[in-house]
């Protein structure tokens, strides 16, 4: 069934072979990030487990930096502008505009750049701050100008696409435009905002301390600015991941988008709800008054309304086209879906796994029941499910049928059973390592730490069985990374033809979609306001009460 | 926009249910008490926390009754003081602070979980009902030696 449905005369993908080239490129440099901070998150689960020492004076704490740095950072920002532009590419104009089209491999290139300088200060130890690199510890200042990098290139690489969506609207005026185009520019113009925090910190704070050009630096505020940015961040990973449920994978099942003006509402409100509630990383920190925590937190919350639509869409659309297909009953629907197709199990994993990711965020954000988990390994279980399981494994249930279609080859049936393989893989280790992470957590093992047992505290001890389990856990997701690279030589080398490019259409009886919707100035304003409600009183605070700061340390 | 009448009592009842459970954190917070760690504004210059009141006499102070003061400084890679000992039953005002980089102040157990900041005053009350050793831990990166950052305190 799955080779008629992947071989159905699908029309050529027909990237222009400059477009596909800079969509490749981002990929391909995506992949190579993940699976060497996945050798990183190898070693560092063996360390833990208390099975290996680190050789050759290899530090813990570096390679926990690389883990971060490489996977969080470098591999879902490289991945998701690669994405991006392969659907601006494709539904607006069938291919990039030349400003577009430079303005993507600029920003290739400086985030490229930035990844080399920042990978090479942290083999030379020069670096290691872990991916969040709180003051006052220092790093090289070359580290943080390898940030600045990434992040003005990725700005860059934002600015082609608003470019190509502007030209389109010019060229179209009065059409409404692709679902595609306006969720990558939403998602575009979240980096846009959430980045000015991490910006300013580093640019006026931590690259003039580092060079030692000011002696001091304003420990609160730099959090502050950093956490401002270090939140949406998740949401410019999830916001590609929710594009591919909303536009990808109704296709992949036969049916359609389910609502297109709600769809564009929930992305919207996404835009509009994860930029005002930083705060609720820093919830057990001084200096923040509780009145102002609770507000961020109540903001924080809002994000479920648009999350509920995103879970109500989905369904919906699985039940329809179930029942399209000829599927009885309350349930009978699921059994319609495409099980043996890696590009719907893919996004299928990752929508199964946010589940419970979900829910442990809604703890983490609780107000006083952080106190429970802050920094414990509870904290990386959350997010290894969410952004290292939901966000992942979507990306990777892309990248099977994208890169044949930017090559011009075919997902064969073999890779497709070997991606089935390496995802699933993928979902058990994960669920192994994530559950142990969640539960010693829950008995108080800190985040973030080289293997210890605390001179043989007794309560210490009784964390290692769930940090064995974590090893376990680890190894078998450096299995499925190992099948994903043997998957990607694979899809590299398979045979010439046609792959399409999955998108799906709106349904014909779905209702006209408000104007209102792509008004950006408004959303835009809507959201300047959120964040000067939540963040003028407190920030002032900071920078007016500030003391006289903190001079640089290196404590590695 | 047209919503269909089960997504409207889907998207109702989870605004119904976010209200409760706002509501459940926010009445937590203001009318019981139980907020998160606060901190007071007055800075304390992390390079002279030793000279700096409270911070000059650091340890476990009687306020009255089984109340008490625990002023505590986080450094790489420990805490002044060490192995502090708390008589049972008692309610303890911790304030901590770091005279280097970040710290974490995690006693494991208990909800004591707070972040030990240069430059600022971490405060967080906790009453110590069970006897027995608890361990003190750094939960944020430090340095080379943050995993072996932590204490004893004892609860007798």
């Amino acid at each position: 069934m799955i080779q008629s449905n992947i071989h159905e005369s699908a029309p050529l993908s027909g990237f222009t072979r400059n477009d596909a080239s800079l969509v490749l490129a981002h990929i391909l440099f995506a992949f190579a990030a993940l699976f060497i901070g996945g050798f990183a998150g190898l070693l560092q689960g063996l360390v833990r487990g208390g099975m290996i020492t680190l050789p050759g004076g290899i530090g813990y704490y570096q390679l926990l930096t690389a883990h971060g740095v490489l996977m969080a950072l470098i591999f879902t920002t490289f991945f998701i502008v690669g994405f991006l532009y392969s659907g601006t590419a494709k539904t607006m104009g069938g291919k990039l505009l030349p400003a577009a089209s430079w303005l993507g491999w600029a920003g290739f290139i400086l985030m490229s750049a930035g990844t080399a300088l920042g990978t090479i200060m942290i083999l030379l130890n020069e670096a290691t701050v872990l991916y969040t690199f709180y003051a006052p510890m220092k790093a090289s200042p070359w580290f943080y100008i390898a940030l600045a990098l990434v992040v003005v290139g990725s700005w860059l690489s934002g600015y082609g696409i608003f470019y190509q969506y502007r030209k389109w609207r010019k060229s179209h005026s009065g059409k409404l435009s692709p679902l595609f185009a306006f969720m990558a520019v939403a998602t575009m113009l979240l980096w846009q905002i959430a980045t000015l925090g991490v910006a300013a910190t580093v640019l006026f704070q931590f690259i003039p301390w580092s060079f030692g050009w000011v002696e001091t630096i304003n420990i609160m505020v730099s959090r502050t600015l950093f956490w401002y940015f270090g939140h949406p961040l998740v949401y410019f990973w999830l916001l590609p991941a929710y594009m591919v449920w909303y536009l990808v994978v109704p296709k992949v099942i036969g049916g359609k988008v389910f609502s297109d003006a709600l769809a564009r509402l929930a992305f919207v409100l996404f835009l509009m709800f994860s930029v005002p509630v930083g705060f609720h990383h820093q919830l057990m920190e001084p200096a923040i008054p509780a009145f102002w925590k609770y507000v961020q937190v109540v903001l924080t919350f809002m994000v479920v309304v648009p999350s509920l639509m995103t879970a109500f869409a989905i369904f919906a659309t699985f039940e329809m086209s179930g029942r399209e297909k000829g599927a009885r009953g309350l349930f009978g629907w699921f059994r319609k879906l495409p099980w043996s197709d890696v590009r719907f199990f893919g996004p299928f994993i990752g929508m199964l796994m946010f589940i419970p990711g979900g829910a442990g965020g809604l703890i983490n954000a609780s107000n006083q029941m952080n106190a429970l988990v802050h920094n414990t390994l509870w904290v990386t279980g959350h997010f290894h499910l969410t952004v290292a399981t939901t966000v992942a494994v979507t990306f990777m249930g892309v990248a099977y049928w994208l890169i044949p279609a930017l090559t011009n080859r075919v997902l064969t049936p073999k890779v497709n059973r070997l991606g089935m393989w390496q995802i699933g893989i993928w979902a058990f280790g994960m669920l192994i390592m994530s559950a142990a992470m969640h539960t010693v957590g829950l008995l108080g093992a800190p985040r973030r730490t080289a293997y210890t047992t605390y001179m043989d505290n007794p309560e210490a001890l009784g964390w290692m069985p769930y940090q064995v389990a974590m090893a376990v856990g680890g190894t078998i997701l450096f299995v499925s990374l190992v099948i994903l690279v043997v998957n990607i030589v694979l899809l590299m080398r398979a045979p010439k033809g046609a792959t399409e490019y999955v998108l799906a259409e709106t349904s014909a009886d779905a209702q006209p979609t408000p104007r209102i919707l792509e008004r950006w100035g408004l959303w835009t304003g809507i959201l300047v306001v959120l964040v000067l409600l939540a963040y003028t009183i407190p920030f002032a605070d900071l920078l007016n009460h500030s003391g006289p700061g903190s001079k640089p340390w290196v404590t590695w | 926009m047209h919503l269909h009448r089960y997504e409207k009592i889907w998207l109702m009842f989870g605004m119904a249910m976010l209200v409760l459970f706002l509501a459940v954190l926010g009445a937590g917070t203001f009318a019981l008490g139980m907020e998160p760690p606060d901190g007071h504004h007055i800075p304390v210059d992390p390079e002279k926390v030793a000279e700096t009141p409270p911070f000059d006499n650091p340890g476990l102070h009687h306020v009255g009754g089984n109340i008490y003061n625990a002023y505590m400084i986080a450094h790489v890679f420990g805490y002044k003081p060490q192995n502090m000992e708390i008589p049972l039953g008692a309610t303890v005002h911790f304030q901590v602070t770091s005279v280097d980089v970040v710290h974490g102040f995690q006693i494991v157990g208990t909800n004591v979980n707070l972040m030990a900041i240069p430059g600022a005053v971490s405060h967080y009350t906790h009453t110590f009902d069970e006897p027995g050793e608890y361990l003190l831990l750094c939960n944020e990166y430090c340095g080379a030696g943050h995993e072996y950052m932590a204490t004893r305190i004892l609860v007798k």
